[in-house]
C-alpha cells in the first residue's frame, strides 16, 4: 500500500510559482531524502503536504485517506529556526508537546506521559538535559529535542525539515541512527536534506526536486550525475567530489 | 482612609485586582505572540464604539458600553488584518493607522456627544484616562464575571496555549486548529480590553497588558510561573493604582495603575532572578573571576577545569 500519494501539486508564494505539477508515491518503510538547490521548494513541499501552506492545484493522500483522518499517524519536525527558543520552557516540556494529541485537548498530562517523554529524550541521548531551559541548549541539542518530540508521537509517516542543518557530528550520528531505527520498525520517513555528499549513505530513496520532480526512486537508480545536474543546473563545484 | 471604608470603594478595588490579573495573563499570551502593540491598537480602537453605544442608548450601562467597545475593537482588528493581507503595508504600520484613525474618530464623536444635552454628565471622558471610582456595584459584577471567564479560558486550555504560542505549525499538525486558537485569542484579548477601559482608560489599558508580562519574564524560565507572576503583578498594580487614585478627588485611575506597574517593572529589570541586570552583573563577575583564577594558576589547571 502507498503511504503517501502526491498528484499534480502546485503552490506559490505571492506571485512566484514555487511548485509545479509535483507527483510521486512513497512506499512504506522507506527513508527518502528530498534533495534540491536553494529555492527548489523542498520546505514548501512539506508544508503543502501538511496543509500548512495552501496548494493551488493537485491532491495529497495519506494512507489512502485525507490528512484530517490520519493526523495521528503523521509526524512533523519543523526547521529548528521556525520557533523562538527563548520561550520559557524546558526540554522535557517540549517533548511532551508531541503527546498532546494523545493526552487529549483540555486534559492535563499524567505521569505516564512524562515517562514516555523522558524515554524519548533518553533515546536521543538527552536524558541529562530534561530540565534544561531550551534557550540554553546548543543547536544540535535543540534538534535532538525536536526529534524526541517526533518520536513520542509514534507516527507511521514522518516529515523532517533539514534536521541535520547546522548540527554537530555527534548529533548527526544520533539522528541518523534514530532514522534508521524508525525505518527498521516499518516507519516511513521523508527528510529535507542539503548535503549531497551524504545522500548515498543516508537514504535508500531520493526525491530530486527543483520546483517539480526531477527524479524519484531508489538512491542507486536515481542519484546519478545526470539527474543531479538536471536538478541543480550547471554551477556545481562539488560534482568532482561526487564522481570521485 | 475614609474612601477605603466605603463598600463601593472596596468593590472597585476588588474589580481592578481581578482585572489586573486577567490582563496580566492575557498579556503573556500577547507577549509570546509578539503582539504587545496589537493590544494598544485595539484598546484605542474601542473608543468610538463606546461613544456610539452611549449615543444610541443614551445611558451609561456597562454591558452596552462593553458591547460597543468590543464591536469597535474587533472592527479595528479585522481592518488591521485586512490591510496587512491585501496590501504591501506591514503589520506595525497597519496597527499605527488603525490606532490613530479610530482614536481620532472616537475623540471627535466624544466632543459632539458632550456638546449635546446631558452629554457632559455622561462621564464618557472617564473612558479616556479611566475612572474606576465611577463604577457602581452592578458594573463591578459584570467586570468580575467577565474577568473570571478570561482567567478560566487561559487556565482550562493552558497546555494548548503553550503549544500554540511556541510552535503553531506543530500544533496544527496535531490537529489544534490555528484559526480556532487565533479566534479565541482575539476574543479574550478584546474582552479583557473592553472590561478594563472604564477603570484604566483606552489610552493606558495596553500598559496593563504589556508591563506585567514583561516584568514577569525577568523572574522565571517557566511559562506557567510567568503567567502566574504576571497575574500577580497585574493584580497588584491594578489594586495599588486604584488605591492611590482614591486619595484624590476625581483623580484618574489609569495613570496611577501604570505608575504602579512601572515601579514593579523597574524592580524586575534590576533584581529579576533570571534576567535581571543585577543577577547578570553578578554572574559576569563570577565568570571573570573564575577565568582569572584559571589563567593565573599553574599550567594544566585550565585544561583540567575545562574538561
Amino acid at each position: 500500500m502507498t503511504v503517501l500519494q502526491v498528484r499534480g501539486v502546485s503552490a506559490a508564494y505571492r506571485k512566484n510559482n514555487v511548485l509545479r505539477d509535483v507527483s510521486f508515491d512513497v512506499q512504506p518503510g522507506s527513508l527518502t531524502g528530498i534533495v534540491g538547490p536553494n529555492g527548489a521548494g523542498k520546505s514548501t513541499l512539506l508544508k503543502v503536504m501538511l496543509e500548512l501552506h495552501p496548494k493551488l492545484a493537485g491532491s495529497v493522500s495519506f494512507f489512502g485517506s485525507t490528512l484530517a483522518r490520519t493526523k495521528t499517524r503523521v509526524g512533523y519536525v519543523p526547521q529548528r529556526g521556525s520557533v523562538d527558543w527563548d520561550f520559557p520552557t524546558d526540554a522535557l516540556d517540549v517533548v511532551m508537546m508531541g503527546l498532546y494529541g494523545r493526552i487529549g485537548w483540555l486534559r492535563r498530562p499524567r505521569r505516564i506521559h512524562r515517562e514516555m517523554a523522558m524515554e524519548a529524550l533518553s533515546r536521543m541521548g538527552m536524558a541529562d538535559y530534561a530540565g534544561r531551559q531550551i534557550s540554553q541548549l546548543s543547536g544540535g541539542q535543540q534538534q535532538r529535542v525536536f526529534l524526541a518530540r517526533a518520536l513520542v508521537q509514534d507516527a507511521d509517516l514522518y516529515f523532517m525539515d533539514e534536521p541535520l542543518a547546522g548540527v554537530d557530528a555527534a548529533t548527526e550520528r544520533a539522528i541518523m541512527e534514530t532514522l534508521k531505527e524508525l525505518k527498521q520498525n516499518g516507519k516511513t520517513v521523508m527528510v529535507v536534506h542539503h548535503d549531497l555528499q551524504t545522500v548515498e549513505d543516508y537514504f535508500d530513496h531520493v526525491l530530486l526536486l527543483n520546483r517539480t520532480v526531477i527524479a524519484h526512486g531508489r538512491t542507486e537508480d536515481v542519484f546519478t550525475k545526470d539527474n543531479v545536474i538536471a536538478a541543480y543546473g550547471g554551477a556545481l563545484r562539488w560534482l568532482k567530489e561526487l564522481s570521485s | 482612609m475614609n474612601a477605603l471604608l466605603s463598600p463601593n470603594a472596596q468593590w472597585v478595588l476588588l474589580s481592578t485586582l481581578i482585572l489586573g490579573m486577567a490582563s496580566g495573563m492575557i498579556g503573556c499570551l500577547a507577549y509570546w505572540k509578539r503582539q504587545s502593540l496589537m493590544s494598544d491598537s485595539l484598546s484605542h480602537a474601542a473608543l468610538p464604539g463606546v461613544v456610539i453605544a452611549f449615543a444610541i442608548v443614551g445611558v451609561k450601562e456597562m454591558p452596552v458600553m462593553i458591547a460597543g467597545a468590543a464591536a469597535s475593537a474587533l472592527a479595528g482588528a479585522l481592518l488591521i488584518h485586512w490591510i496587512r493581507s491585501s496590501s504591501r503595508i506591514k503589520e506595525d504600520t497597519a496597527m499605527g493607522i488603525i490606532l490613530s484613525v479610530f482614536f481620532g474618530f472616537g475623540i471627535m464623536l466624544l466632543t459632539i456627544v458632550n456638546r449635546t444635552a446631558g452629554g457632559n454628565q455622561s462621564g464618557l471622558d472617564g473612558f479616556i484616562y479611566g475612572q474606576a471610582a465611577s463604577m457602581v456595584r452592578k458594573d463591578v459584577y459584570t467586570m468580575l464575571v467577565l474577568a473570571a471567564l478570561v482567567i478560566l479560558i487561559v487556565f482550562a486550555a493552558f497546555k494548548e496555549w503553550k503549544l500554540f504560542l511556541f510552535d503553531p505549525d506543530f500544533a496544527k499538525g496535531l490537529g489544534l486548529s490555528r484559526r480556532l486558537m487565533d479566534g479565541v485569542y482575539l476574543g479574550v484579548l478584546v474582552l479583557v480590553i473592553v472590561i478594563g477601559i472604564q477603570a484604566v482608560g483606552v489610552i493606558l489599558m495596553a500598559a496593563l497588558l504589556i508591563i506585567p508580562s514583561v516584568s514577569a519574564r525577568y523572574w522565571t524560565n517557566s511559562f506557567r510561573r510567568m503567567v502566574l507572576l504576571s497575574a500577580l503583578f497585574g493584580g497588584g498594580s491594578g489594586m495599588g493604582g486604584t488605591l492611590i487614585s482614591t486619595f484624590g478627588a476625581n483623580w484618574p485611575t489609569g495613570p496611577f495603575i501604570v505608575v504602579a506597574s512601572s515601579a514593579l517593572f523597574v524592580i524586575s529589570l534590576l533584581f529579576g532572578a533570571q534576567k535581571g541586570l543585577l543577577v547578570k552583573a553578578i554572574q559576569l563577575r563570577a565568570q571573570k573571576q573564575s577565568v582569572a583564577r584559571s589563567w593565573s594558576g599553574e599550567p594544566g589547571v585550565k585544561e583540567g577545569s575545562a574538561g
